[in-house]
């Protein structure tokens, strides 16, 4: 591995804990100042490029000599929990084209603007509703599994097709896929997950119903497009994906504009910036903050080359505070206009669902602020615990009160 | 200004609707498309943002 045959003298860890909520980890911005791209060492000791220019990380994400690809033997274990991954089929985020885009094509109509807006509505009822029984418990909540959990988890179940009653089993299994500490529990939980989805598809072609996966199983297995294997598969990331992610945003972004009363004000005197908000938002707190990737060829990027079978890894949270691209890039600006940020990826495995989440987080976070005027904090802003640097970014619990 | 989309590379992100809603939209298959009569861009200063946010190149305003 050339990587691995120069070392560089600074070359930081990854992933490292954030010690405030919504910034990078304290050494991020140092990596940054040293240049576009530099170098990182994950735990297994080995050196991987770092890329913290917005402009190279996004000339690299859409450049297809880097791979996605976890079987790739060179491709980077960034954590322990993932150290089997080249053993395990992972659809969409770890194959590149043309069978991702043979998967995602299958996926795209069900998550396009229109639909997304047909779904509106139906969002706006399960958020009110949620928001109802928090208020009829009393004057104080948790509200990270009280509201931003359940509101992503309901929408994705309708959407998908899975019924709600099973959301402890399956919230429980995605974040021990998501955070246990070593591949064979992550690897349990992945196991029980997809083997519950084969239950599920299987219950389904005997009695259909009218999500997603329906769909999937009337127009894609029935045709031999798709097996039942990759159809669990794909099941498996949609339903992992389409609520661990939002619940975390939903979580730390109300964290975060509590913590930035001028910010609030702004937002609730004029409802129309939360579409910009929300935008922001992703920019500035970057949950998922560390893509991976490896390069299948020789690359010259920042004056630097980077050689076939190198790793790199793309810090979100420092390329999207970028100060060529964004202005006092440290600062939570709502009215600031945060396109072009990367906090949904960029290049083909940009997010599929980024317009689900955008209308969850514009419906949650406006209907929160809006019927819980009072709402604050229950605790001292520094006693909020806060994920580790190890898995999506952003705070076990929330405790409120209004 | 020639404005045009590659519906083989579009990912159906819907950027360029997001960013410039008056250019651009998505069909019903959720890829985008630009708007009947708008290929010349309709003087919109956003379009250049559209290219530019297009996760997959696949919007191309030519001369």
């Amino acid at each position: 591995m050339t990587d691995a045959r120069s070392p560089a003298p600074y070359a930081p860890s990854f992933p490292q804990d954030r010690t405030c909520p919504y910034h990078p980890p304290a050494a991020y911005p140092e990596l940054a100042e040293r240049g576009p791209v530099g170098r990182m060492t994950l735990y297994d000791g080995r050196q991987v490029w770092a890329v913290t220019g917005h402009a190279e990380a996004r000339a690299l994400l859409a450049d297809p000599r880097l791979s996605a690809d976890r079987k790739n033997p060179s491709f980077p274990v960034v954590l322990e929990r993932f150290a089997n991954q080249a053993e395990l089929d992972i659809p969409l985020l770890g194959v590149d084209d043309p069978e991702h885009a043979r998967q995602r094509r299958m996926l795209i109509p069900s998550f396009g603007l229109k639909r997304i807006a047909g779904m509106r509505p139906a969002i706006q009822a399960i958020v009110d509703d949620v928001i109802d029984a928090m208020l009829e418990g009393g004057q104080e909540a948790e509200l990270h599994s009280a509201f931003a959990l359940p509101v992503p988890s309901m929408v994705i179940c309708r959407l998908l097709g899975v019924p709600y009653a099973d959301h402890e089993f399956f919230e429980g299994r995605s974040r021990a896929l998501l955070t246990a500490p070593t591949a064979e529990e992550s690897g349990a939980a992945r196991e029980e997950l997809k083997d519950y989805l084969h239950r599920l598809v299987a219950a389904k072609e005997a009695h259909p119903g009218d999500g997603l996966l329906d769909d999937l199983i009337a127009d894609r297995l029935r045709t031999g497009e798709l097996d039942r294997e990759e159809l669990a598969l794909l099941a498996m990331i949609l339903l992992v994906a389409g609520h661990e992610t939002t619940s975390n945003m939903i979580t730390l972004g109300t964290y975060t504009l509590l913590e930035h009363p001028g910010q609030l004000a702004a937002l609730r005197a004029d409802p129309a910036l939360m579409p910009g908000a929300v935008e922001e938002l992703m920019r500035y707190l970057s949950i998922a903050d560390g893509m991976v990737r490896v390069a299948t060829q020789d690359i010259e990027i920042g004056g630097h080359t980077i050689r076939a079978g190198d790793g790199v890894l793309l810090p979100t949270s420092t390329i999207n505070r970028d100060p060529g691209v964004y202005a006092d890039p440290g600062a939570l600006d709502v009215r600031r206009v945060a396109r072009h940020h990367v906090a949904f990826g960029y290049g083909v495995h940009q997010c599929l669902g980024q317009n689900l989440a955008r209308a969850e987080m514009e419906i949650a976070l406006s209907t929160l602020f809006a019927r819980i005027p009072t709402l604050r904090l229950a605790v001292a802003p520094d006693e909020v615990p806060i994920k580790p640097g190890d898995t999506l970014q952003g705070l076990y619990a929330l405790p409120v009160t209004w | 200004m020639r404005i045009s989309i590659d519906s083989d590379v579009c990912i159906g992100s819907g950027m360029c609707a997001l960013t410039a809603p008056d250019v651009f939209t998505q069909d019903e298959d959720g890829f985008g498309t630009v708007i009947p009569g708008k290929e010349d861009g309709a003087g919109n200063p956003l379009v250049k943002e559209a290219v530019r946010g297009c996760p997959v190149q696949a919007v191309t305003a030519g001369e």
